[in-house]
């Protein structure tokens, strides 16, 4: 597992933290926006704040950006205090949805409006400039004015224009959210790369859990105003620590189970399962990924193993690189069931509609929350 | 749920302020300063006048008479038994306006000034003051007089506070009458101006008719002249002497019928701008939904287009309603008899001095405009959700009936507005209407009529042009400060109500407030008064909310992550506003310009009680000119005012053009 973890992450222990926001709050009149919100951040990681809409994520960029004040707590960057610094005295660059070009200056000049004023030769800023265009890879549109570009090179622009003068935290508001698909699919790759070889503290705010999987060195998974949980994206998605994640990150069959003298029980079946901790006879749900329900076999089984559910295919749809299953269990009351089957494993049963097929829960992907309200 | 949730106790954080945040602050609370000085302390200032009488206070003062030998006095006597003794003054007699004066020497009835009989006086309290001449005295010690300077001396008369100058308004059937007269005009002229302006936008909008441009140009016109020139165009029509005036059948056009028509005339072009922006949002798909449902062309109009269009009509409405009750101008060239609430303002106060029953008159003509405005700022907000992103534009498709038709209405009005402005010119250059219609340029010799000559002509293109770019620089400077700065609420929300006051403010009003605010000796700002200063302080503050509104649409449209992505590249917001922000907002910028400049040219109310003999203008020479009988000469100016306002759009859109066509590059793709 270590290999597929970036290096950057690994040596984070050895690293110092760079931001530290620390019991955050955040109201509007009554509504509480942000409720005592902690977080380390180290120096060159990549963060992605990840929720619903209205789950505070941007309330928490904005924070750290000083367009919005926290209420209570404090926040802390590079060893200073900015809890109370205005925007013009942070060290941040900023990327907006909306990408907040100057409509009426060229690109050249928007990228150079903060590079001006600051006593640099004007050499100095051509030469900048030019750097920059290369690094995003749009050396010839100095001279165009932002509405002669498409979303994705005006993205690339407000990016340019964010880094011009080497802030030491780059802010990321849904940057790609206006794009369409294909474009935010290669956009999102580029912008990690620059990241990577700028190793500028990042914060990205999305909504699109398949964005911050990709982008993310860690995930800050947000509900209601508070963090659900921090991780890596494959911790986020293996190990979700609430039944929220694992519902918002990746899909999740919901199973209405009963936990007993340590035990897990389905319907009849029983659920060996790697999880301790819930009182005596309590009411749990049990949520597994479809594409970790393995087909075991056809027909029903007579003698019930345990982790082994008898379920029939209602419905199977092709989604190109494997099947899409429905399947229905006697043991489940009404709930269906929702699995991914390779190509491999459907050919190998013989799968079709109307089957009878005994499935596979496998003990360390069943995971145990309490049970959903 | 509206339960309050818990959050732990403490103080709420507050980002320190940065130089930008000052700077923002500090020019908000000069351009609230600015507004607070010249509109809300004037107004303030006149609300209190109106509750003043004066009157005099006999009972203060005591007299000493000496005999024939001038040594030896008689006993004290108040002033109040030496009235009662001769009789001279009744109870009615000691009602007074601030500049009363009374002889003392009046209570004395066998007083002579060549008499070698003495006189002795003092106050009973230190609030009786006296006038000997011109100076004060105020002393509760005998002072001694010969008869000849208690000639001189006269008492001031005291304040005292209550509705005393209400109650006596309302009680006066003349005064009172007014208030329906008033009324009665701004009712009908708004009932027939909003149907001919609302036909005039649908043709212009719903049909494929021909001549639009022409059209929207000729409905336009009245603009930019002021609202006295269809009196003048009138009178030449219908008057004693008017070509036309049997077509009255003995009626005459002095009075409420033409009032009404100039009050059409030039309320036109208002109530057209309003209901045309309001039939332009109208959204094609929903008469494709009417005509997929088989709806008649009437079905249609009247439940599609009226409704889309309903608050645009309700607003058309009380704009007419508050420009007509508000007018001053056309009342005094045409309404003769009929007194209206305007006038009386205006003979209260500059023909019988009576500043006092001039604040009260000006009290309650502000109860309708003040009224108006907030029924129109209503109506305009939910005009504004009406509007949807997605919207496809209407397209008319050609019918030749309907488009005949609309031609027909159009035309007619054109016609009508046409033949005003052409009469106007006509007069303006014919030797003497309607017996001599030989040409001459002999009315353009102002300088030989009363009313201040070419002076006052180039003293309104000086005050237009002043208050264009001082009044464009406030205004834009307010609303980018309101709009732009984050926190400070309850200021920016002073600001905004402060902003939007003088639209409900008649110039009338403003400009009695300001008489009273700047004639004050004791105000640091008296100075200001008689100069040109004060005619473009109250041009600008009379016309600010419009400026204002102009400005703040222009700037909500701008993208209001622009500030925080400057500040986060530490770049001051000046930098910000003078690269992006105005190079943005050129066209509102240069429309705020127009819109003052046309307005500064043409208005004639606020100014006719401020202007002084050095600052006479074409407008006010137009007024007065008509008043001395010079009609054809007031023809001639009203029609230098129409050249004026025509070359400033010319160069406005030449200008709006290159500035365009060189700043403005990025707008096309």
């Amino acid at each position: 597992m270590n290999a597929i973890i970036p290096n950057s992450l690994q040596s984070a222990a050895l690293r110092t933290s760079y931001l530290d926001i620390e019991n955050v709050w955040k109201a509007y009149g009554n509504f509480v926006a942000l409720r005592d919100i902690s977080l380390s951040i180290q120096q060159g990681e990549f963060i992605c704040f990840l929720g619903p809409s209205g789950c505070g994520k941007t309330t928490l960029l904005r924070a750290i950006a000083g367009l919005d004040p926290q209420s209570r707590g404090s926040i802390r960057q590079a060893g200073r205090d900015i809890s109370n610094l205005p925007a013009s005295q942070r060290d941040y660059g900023i990327v907006f949805q909306s990408y907040a070009l100057f409509p009426n200056l060229t690109v050249a000049a928007n990228i150079a409006f903060g590079l001006e004023n600051t006593g640099r030769p004007w050499d100095e800023i051509k030469s900048r400039v030019k750097e920059l265009l290369e690094l995003v890879g749009l050396p010839d549109k100095a001279l165009s004015y932002p509405s002669q570009l498409s979303g994705g090179q005006q993205q690339r622009i407000a990016l340019a224009r964010a880094i011009a003068i080497n802030p030491g935290l780059l802010l990321l508001d849904e940057p790609l959210s206006a794009l369409d698909a294909k474009v935010r699919v290669h956009l999102r790759h580029e912008i990690k790369e620059l990241q990577r070889k700028l190793q500028v503290t990042t914060i990205m705010v999305t909504h699109d859990q398949e964005e911050a999987l990709a982008m993310a060195d860690r995930i800050v998974v947000m509900n209601h105003g508070v963090i659900e949980q921090v991780g890596t994206p494959i911790d986020v998605y293996r190990h979700p620590a609430s039944l929220f994640v694992a519902n918002f990150i990746g899909e999740t069959n919901r199973i209405k189970a009963h936990f007993s003298r340590g035990i897990v029980t389905i319907g009849r079946t029983l659920l060996e399962t790697t999880v301790t901790g819930f009182a005596d006879e309590a009411d749990v749900t049990v949520a597994v990924r479809p594409e970790d329900i393995l087909p075991h076999a056809r027909g029903h089984e007579q003698l019930a193993q345990p982790n082994h559910l008898p379920v029939t295919i209602t419905a199977m749809e092709f989604l190109g690189s494997f099947w899409r299953v429905h399947l229905r269990s006697t043991e489940l009351g009404g709930t269906p069931l929702v699995a991914n089957f390779s190509m491999n494993a459907v050919r190998r049963f013989s799968l079709a509609e109307g089957e009878d097929l005994t499935v596979e829960l496998p003990a360390d992907r069943v995971l145990v929350f309490p049970a959903a309200r | 749920m509206a339960v309050t949730e818990w959050i732990p106790s403490g103080r709420e954080t507050r980002l320190r302020m940065d130089g930008d945040g000052l700077i923002k602050r500090g020019f908000m609370l000069v351009i609230a300063l600015y507004l607070i000085v010249t509109l809300a302390l004037p107004l303030y200032t006149m609300l209190s006048k109106s509750f003043v009488t004066y009157s005099f206070d006999l009972s203060e003062f005591e007299l000493q008479v000496s005999d024939a030998s001038g040594a030896n006095f008689g006993p004290a006597v108040s002033l109040v038994d030496l009235n009662t003794r001769s009789g001279r003054f009744t109870p009615q007699d000691m009602k007074t306006n601030s500049d009363g004066r009374m002889a003392v020497a009046e209570l004395l009835p066998d007083f002579s000034f060549r008499s070698p009989v003495r006189y002795r006086m003092r106050a009973v309290d230190d609030r009786g003051t006296w006038l000997v001449g011109l100076d004060r005295v105020s002393s509760r010690d005998w002072l001694e007089y010969d008869s000849n300077t208690l000639r001189r001396i006269t008492l001031r008369p005291v304040p005292s506070y209550g509705i005393q100058n209400y109650v006596s308004y309302f009680s006066n059937p003349a005064l009172f009458q007014s208030i329906w007269n008033s009324l009665f005009i701004a009712v009908v002229s708004t009932a027939l101006t909003v149907p001919f302006a609302f036909g005039f936008a649908y043709a212009l909008h719903r049909s494929c008719m021909p001549f639009k441009g022409a059209m929207k140009l000729i409905a336009t016109m009245p603009i930019l002249v002021p609202s006295l020139l269809p009196g003048i165009a009138l009178i030449y029509l219908f008057g004693n002497q008017g070509l036309l005036k049997d077509l009255l059948m003995g009626q005459s056009i002095y009075g409420p019928l033409g009032i009404v028509i100039g009050s059409v005339f030039f309320t036109f072009p208002h109530a057209l701008i309003i209901i045309s922006t309001a039939l332009a949002i109208a959204d094609q798909r929903h008469y494709e939904a009417a005509e997929s449902l088989r709806a008649s062309r009437w079905r249609t109009f009247w439940t599609v287009t009226v409704p889309g269009a309903r608050y645009g009509l309700i607003s058309a409405m009380f704009v007419t309603f508050t420009l007509v009750v508000t007018d001053f101008g056309l009342p005094k060239v045409i309404g003769g008899q009929f007194s209206v609430l305007a006038i009386d303002i205006y003979k209260q106060v500059i023909g019988q001095q009576n500043f006092e029953m001039g604040a009260v008159v000006s009290v309650v003509l502000l109860v309708p405009a003040i009224l108006a405005f907030f029924v129109d700022r209503q109506v305009q907000k939910k005009q504004v959700s009406l509007l949807s992103a997605r919207a496809v534009p209407f397209e008319p498709k050609p019918n030749r009936r309907f488009d005949a038709l609309c031609l027909a209405w159009c035309g007619l009005i054109a016609a009508f507005i046409l033949t005003m402005m052409g009469v106007c010119q006509l007069a303006a250059v014919v030797k003497f209407w309607p017996y001599d219609m030989s040409l001459t340029l002999g009315n353009f010799a102002f300088n030989k009529m009363d009313g201040g000559g070419w002076t006052a002509y180039w003293n309104s293109i000086w005050l237009s042009a002043l208050t264009a770019v001082a009044g464009t620089a406030i205004v834009f400077c307010g609303a980018y400060m309101v709009e732009k700065t984050d926190g400070f609420r309850l200021g920016r929300s002073l600001f905004q109500f402060l902003a939007m006051l003088p639209m409900a403010i008649p110039g009338m009003v403003l400009g009695l407030a300001y008489i009273f605010f700047f004639n004050n000796p004791d105000n640091p700002l008296h100075g200001l008064y008689g100069t040109m200063a004060i005619l473009v302080i109250s041009t600008v503050t009379h016309f600010y909310t419009v400026g204002h509104l102009t400005a703040l649409t222009a700037l909500k449209q701008i993208d209001a992550e622009f500030e925080p992505v400057a500040a986060s590249m530490r770049q001051p917001f000046y930098r910000l506003f003078a690269r992006v922000t105005v190079p943005i907002c050129l066209p509102s910028i240069l429309d705020i310009m127009i819109y003052l400049f046309v307005n500064a040219m043409t208005t004639v109310s606020a100014m006719v009680f401020l202007y002084s003999t050095h600052t006479a203008l074409a407008s006010i020479a137009v007024l007065n000119m008509d008043d001395a009988g010079d009609i054809a000469p007031a023809a001639a100016m009203g029609m230098m005012i129409f050249y004026t306002n025509v070359a400033a759009r010319l160069l406005h859109a030449l200008v709006s053009r290159r500035l365009l066509a060189s700043t403005q590059a990025w707008r096309t793709r």
